[in-house]
């Protein structure tokens, strides 16, 4: 909390992670063992940093930042944080709450199609199948070229099965999604 | 008879099915019954948790309320990404009672937590030590691999249990049991790009690259690995990796299940190894 009471970005990521980000003493070993991190703006000890340093201009450097979307999700800087801190989950919070604000820098936009592309295909069959999963990224990335010579070597093999894979149960699915996406509260 | 529930996850329909085969394949061999999930949905892999808390964890608690419900107190998960997926989810919830309560309320579904997912290693060695081992009567007769665990079967605070994150060993020494030479090498825990396959295609092949050089310059003579994207990286886009002017690279990439039927005489064709992008098929033939 700051003086005037009000939450401070720490003080979102605490509630949504638990992380006391407070208590990164910025050693870097996180950013060091990044496997990602040749490909981002900032690594995972500078999100911390930014989280804890708060305030507008903090706030909207960090949620602007192209790490969020680069992070694949390895676990290597929650594995080695000598605090124990957690910092993949404190960028899927960030992350979070970019999306909601949407801050996305323009060139990370297909990496947030893709996860999209993915989620559609869940939402309504239950389960993640190839065939749609590669087109709906395709029409929604815009990125309608890569891979297509892929495909016919994936058939061959009996790797791209065409019909999607439809679980009894999609109903219940679409009603999970719906209850997720309309929960704004923090785990 | 042995009965294990069986989570497949969505790769091993489709691009990670030589994971499928040879999962079911080995169960036979080693006289385990796999029981297959009722009605499972997928974990929501890395695009859940990439956008919202809430389907990160209410996906994966659907599939262990299932579980529960059809009587599996051990589910097998053999993708990576869905064991750290549904492994985690019964970490954070027996961590939060609040959780779980959300988790009730999101999917009117009630678990108590009696189901116990179990890893692509720790099901092998779970089999190795129930009798399997004594059916390993084709050895792979010194067959140089480098065991390659990835991200998510060696990281995760609790999720992976029994090694260490950064040396882990429970896949060397199955494939030691199957007769292989295990080489030391400096890429078993490095990440391979995961699921940026298609959005940040550059990235995954750098860091496959980097995986693929250093196995050979140890003498490895294929990388074997448990996880259906780290596989697809690995072997569907070698040829990517190749046209970038990296490499050249000519290295197999099997799973350790592969390995394992092999070693217990399975054919090669019902493990899958006539499926690979890159020639497995010298594997079986003891040519590689």
């Amino acid at each position: 909390m700051t003086k005037t009471g009000q939450k401070t970005l720490a003080d979102e990521v605490r509630e949504a992670t638990g992380v006391a980000v407070a208590e990164c003493y910025q050693c870097g070993k996180c950013t060091a063992g990044c496997p990602m991190a040749r490909y981002m703006d900032m690594g995972p000890s500078q999100i911390m940093r930014l989280v804890q340093i708060g305030g507008e201009d903090a706030r909207r450097r960090l949620l602007a930042s192209t790490a969020l979307w680069s992070c694949v999700g390895c676990l290597t800087c929650t594995q080695r944080c000598p605090k124990d801190l957690d910092p993949a989950a404190v960028i899927d919070a960030v992350r979070e709450m970019a999306n909601r604000e949407g801050t996305i820098p323009h060139e990370q936009k297909r990496i947030l199609k893709f996860h999209e592309a993915f989620l559609k295909t869940v939402e309504h069959t239950g389960r993640m199948s190839e065939v749609p999963l590669t087109g709906l990224y395709k029409m929604m990335s815009g990125d309608l070229l890569s891979d297509v010579l892929l495909a016919p070597v994936m058939f061959a093999k009996g790797k791209l099965p065409l019909v999607p894979r439809v679980i009894p149960g999609r109903k219940e699915i679409r009603r999970i999604f719906k209850a997720c996406l309309h929960k704004e509260d923090k785990p | 008879m042995t009965t294990i529930g069986y989570y497949p996850g969505c790769s091993l329909h489709g691009t990670g099915r030589e994971l499928d085969m040879s999962i079911k394949a080995l169960a036979e061999v080693a006289g385990v019954e796999l029981k297959e999930l009722e009605d499972w949905n997928c974990c929501g892999a890395s695009a859940a948790h990439s956008l919202n808390h809430n389907l990160a964890i209410a996906l994966p608690y659907r599939n262990l309320a299932l579980a529960e419900e059809q009587g599996l107190t051990e589910v097998l998960a053999p993708c990576a990404a869905c064991f750290s997926r549904l492994k985690g989810t019964t970490v954070r919830l027996g961590r939060s009672d609040a959780l779980l309560e959300k988790m009730r309320g999101i999917t009117e579904r009630e678990f108590k937590g009696s189901v116990t997912i179990l890893s692509i290693i720790e099901f092998v060695g779970r089999l190795l030590d129930e009798g399997l081992r004594e059916k390993l009567t084709s050895p792979l007769e010194g067959l140089k691999v480098a065991p390659y665990y990835g991200c998510l079967l060696a990281r995760g605070e609790d999720i992976v249990e029994g090694y260490d994150a950064e040396q882990p060993t429970g896949m060397d020494a199955a494939l030691v049991a199957a007769g292989c030479e295990v080489v030391p090498w400096n890429f078993a825990v490095e990440c391979c790009g995961g699921g940026f396959s298609m959005s940040m295609t550059d990235a995954v092949v750098d860091l496959s690259n980097a995986i693929l050089t250093d196995a050979e310059q140890a003498g490895a003579r294929a990388i074997v690995t448990g996880c259906p994207m780290c596989h697809s990286n690995l072997d569907m886009r070698q040829r990517t990796i190749n046209e970038a002017g990296l490499g050249p690279h000519d290295l197999p990439i099997v799973y350790l299940s592969e390995i394992l039927g092999l070693a217990a005489g399975v054919e090669p064709e019902r493990l899958g190894l006539d499926r690979h992008f890159v020639d497995a098929m010298r594997v079986a033939e003891r040519s590689a």
